[in-house]
């Protein structure tokens, strides 16, 4: 019986979504859980998996064609199943969207097709069983632990070359092509960086480059459409303040000793602990505007790390931050952040943060302040950690000094409140040991 | 610390359980007046007397059936068997007797015993008296099943099944006897039954063995360290109550195994240990668990023959190698 596969809801605020590829061609054997398409949404990139095992029979849509959630968007027939194009209108309608009307064309070719390939095609399917036989489920051959390995890194097996007998994947081939994907990536920062000193040689005055209008992606209307939103309806003010960070850098340089390369913390790890704890303290700065006589209190303290993508930011979620320790907040962050520079987070990654910490000390930033991400009552901005002439005890100093900018709602708290917080924070962030305990 | 022969441990068990506790007594075939086949009882008699050092005739019935009886009462004894082969005579009194009689009155009745009994082949004894069945015995729910692989593990396994008030076989393998190593000398060192040992620490691949491989299973760990790769020898030490625990938490770091055995393959201590590691460590399986044991033929006199038919060191360092895809 043929299934009909519809645009999926990614999202509780997912309207609609643009089919940006289909990974499946027409024809082709489909497993359940098998990447069928790539969608953009407001927020990612997404793939979409098939819930049916059988064979892609028909896109109902072209690529780059946004469409409402649970608009049908392909059919999958099982194995020798044809359904015709009265059928796949009927299972359309049902699903209450508009028959496809521009497949019609198509099945003209499609029978003309199928005379020819009538002969070879019994064959075709003789070997195909025969391939059944020595290749395991998910087509690559592969070592449970490369499986598990590969899923928790994200890597699609079948772009591994495996090592073991028969071309068996695995763990040290998955380790090896995550490698060389690392190094991939190092040299195309490499690559931006040298462009960038040399914009002078490119061109000269009088060949000036024509103005360019680009099209915003979604995400960068999302963007847009968000910061508008709060920057003028949410009323904000902003606290400053330098935190002493001498301690911070001494136990992180420590405790970086004791862990794995792969398992370094951050300063940005360390900030995400103290903030969640500081906000376990101050509730109404971990809050939302309900409506207009109601404000949420979150139960939870779920601590929202912008992060630097292509053509624009993200915001990956960390969850109940206060209650997790550092190693696993630095993966965390870690996982998330690499997800969403590849464009594939998942869902999860993105939806339910309470609270939000934007970081530019690695540009060196001395100060700035943010725009709350809404619906959310708060964002600490975060500048760079540098060396600056302190007064300590009445002498001239060399001191480790970061700024940071608490950018607050004023409907939710008010100064002297967010003041305290930020005073609490730096009981954390200059006794660093408390967020060890 | 002393250093000492597997031999000297055994006796050194049975010599200081007898001092410490009276109702400890040893009989088979031979244990007295020769002083044991394999000599682990010579001056027993002369020390201990004919009421504790007891000869009896040519009958594993009896020696079982006899010694279950005495432990019945409350006495603690330790009756020997010259080779396991021999077992099969009394295997009644083994499987229906000594494995059950707890359960079946209730708990109402302890079984202090202990059978001793040689293993093994690679003596040119043919194929009757050179069988390693260990499995077989390791089945039946009941019945504690020891085998030592160092002189150490030997002393503190013995004295530990001694005063245990389980009915143990403790299995020893004919060709250890001679082998050296350090001994603790505290009368009451003990090692737990139940239990089993990491010999040697590696992250490379895991060897588990008991008895005699785990000598061969070290041996070829260090022919592998000099391949660069560092095995992790796991010990059993007790087929049952089986430990996997050090075996899964190696293989979790490892991801590869080789399990050794000196008995036949099939239905085998490696059959078990295998499906286990399947089981408890799937997702950290990286390559298929390698099974080394005996070829599947009664064991030839023919001393080449034999040896060929035996699992050797140089199938471990193989077997290792294999799993590693290397």
């Amino acid at each position: 019986m043929a299934e009909l596969i519809t645009m999926p809801k990614l999202g509780f605020d997912m309207a609609e979504g643009t089919l940006v590829r289909w990974v499946k061609a027409e024809g082709d054997a489909v497993q359940k859980g098998d990447v069928i398409a790539e969608i953009e949404t407001d927020k990612a990139t997404v793939e979409v998996e098939s819930s049916y095992s059988g064979k892609m029979f028909r896109h109902l849509v072209e690529e780059e064609t946004t469409l409402p959630v649970n608009a049908p968007i392909a059919v999958i027939a099982e194995e020798g199943e044809e359904p015709t194009q009265d059928d796949i209108d009927a299972m359309v309608k049902e699903a209450g969207g508009e028959p496809a009307k521009k497949k019609v064309e198509k099945e003209a070719e499609k029978v003309e097709e199928k005379d020819k390939e009538e002969k070879p095609e019994a064959p075709a399917q003789e070997e195909a069983v025969e391939e059944e036989d020595v290749t395991p489920a998910g087509g690559v051959r592969s070592s449970p632990l490369a499986r598990r390995v590969a899923e928790d890194k994200d890597v699609k097996l079948a772009k591994v070359e495996g090592s073991g007998p028969r071309g068996r994947v695995v763990k040290k081939d998955v380790e090896r092509y995550l490698e060389k994907m690392q190094e991939a990536g190092r040299e195309v920062q490499a690559e931006v960086v040298s462009e960038a000193l040399q914009p002078m040689t490119a061109f000269s005055v009088g060949e000036v480059p024509e103005d360019q209008v680009v099209e915003m992606s979604r995400l960068r209307q999302a963007i847009g459409r968000r910061m508008q939103d709060s920057n003028q309806n949410f009323p904000h003010f902003y606290l400053s303040r330098a935190y002493k960070t001498g301690a911070l850098m001494k136990l992180r340089k420590e405790l970086n000793q004791l862990l794995p390369e792969s398992d370094k913390l951050s300063v940005n790890d360390f900030i995400l602990k103290a903030v969640a704890l500081a906000l376990r303290q101050y509730p109404n700065l971990n809050a939302s505007i309900e409506d207009e006589k109601h404000i949420r209190r979150f139960g939870h303290v779920n601590i929202g790390v912008a992060v630097a993508v292509e053509g624009g930011l993200m915001t990956v979620v960390v969850r109940d931050v206060d209650q997790k320790p550092l190693r696993l907040i630095a993966r965390e962050v870690r996982e998330m952040a690499g997800r969403a520079r590849e464009g594939k987070v998942r869902n999860d990654d993105i939806q339910g943060s309470t609270f939000s910490i934007s970081n530019l000390g690695m540009f060196g930033i001395d100060n700035f302040a943010a725009i709350i991400n809404p619906p959310e009552a708060g964002i600490l901005a975060v500048s760079a950690v540098q060396k600056v002439p302190v007064v300590e005890e009445g002498e001239l100093k060399v001191g480790s000094r970061m700024n940071a900018t608490l950018s607050a709602d004023h409907r939710v708290t008010d100064g002297a409140e967010a003041a305290e917080f930020m005073q609490v924070l730096a009981n954390y962030l200059e006794e660093p040991m408390r967020l060890l305990l | 610390m002393s250093r000492m022969t597997m031999r000297e441990a055994i006796s050194k068990a049975l010599w200081e359980e007898m001092e410490r506790d009276e109702s400890v007594f040893i009989q088979g075939e031979e244990v007295g007046l020769w002083g044991g086949t394999y000599a682990v009882t010579k001056g027993f008699l002369d020390h201990f007397g004919e009421k504790r050092v007891r000869d009896t005739p040519i009958a594993e019935a009896a020696i079982v059936g006899s010694a279950i009886g005495a432990a019945l009462t409350g006495l603690r004894p330790v009756a020997e068997l010259m080779t396991i082969n021999f077992a099969f005579v009394a295997m009644d009194h083994i499987i229906n007797e000594a494995a059950k009689l707890h359960y079946m009155f209730g708990g109402q009745f302890k079984l202090p015993l202990v059978i001793r009994a040689t293993s093994g082949g690679g003596r040119q004894l043919g194929a009757t008296h050179s069988q390693t069945p260990d499995a077989i015995f390791a089945h039946f729910p009941g019945l504690v099943v020891v085998s030592p692989g160092t002189p150490a593990d030997a002393k503190g396994l013995l004295k530990s099944a001694i005063r245990s008030d389980d009915p143990v076989l403790f299995i020893e393998n004919a060709t250890l006897y001679q082998t050296r190593g350090e001994v603790p000398d505290d009368k009451d060192y003990l090692e737990p039954l139940g239990k089993s040992k990491v010999q040697r620490e590696g992250d490379d691949v895991t060897i588990v063995a008991y008895s005699k491989m785990v000598q061969s299973a070290l041996e070829a760990a260090e022919m592998l360290s000099e391949d660069g790769i560092e095995a992790e020898v796991v010990d059993l030490r007790t087929l049952r109550p089986l430990d996997m625990d050090p075996v899964i938490e190696s293989f979790k770091r490892t991801n590869r195994a080789v399990v050794v055995e000196e008995g036949w393959r099939s239905f085998g201590v490696g059959s078990e240990v295998a499906s286990r590691i399947y089981e408890q460590a799937f997702d950290y399986v990286d390559a298929p668990v390698k099974r080394i044991a005996q070829a599947e033929v009664p064991l030839p006199y023919n001393a080449k023959l034999e040896q060929l038919a035996l699992p050797q060191t140089e199938d471990i360092y193989h077997a290792a190698k294999e799993v590693l895809y290397g």
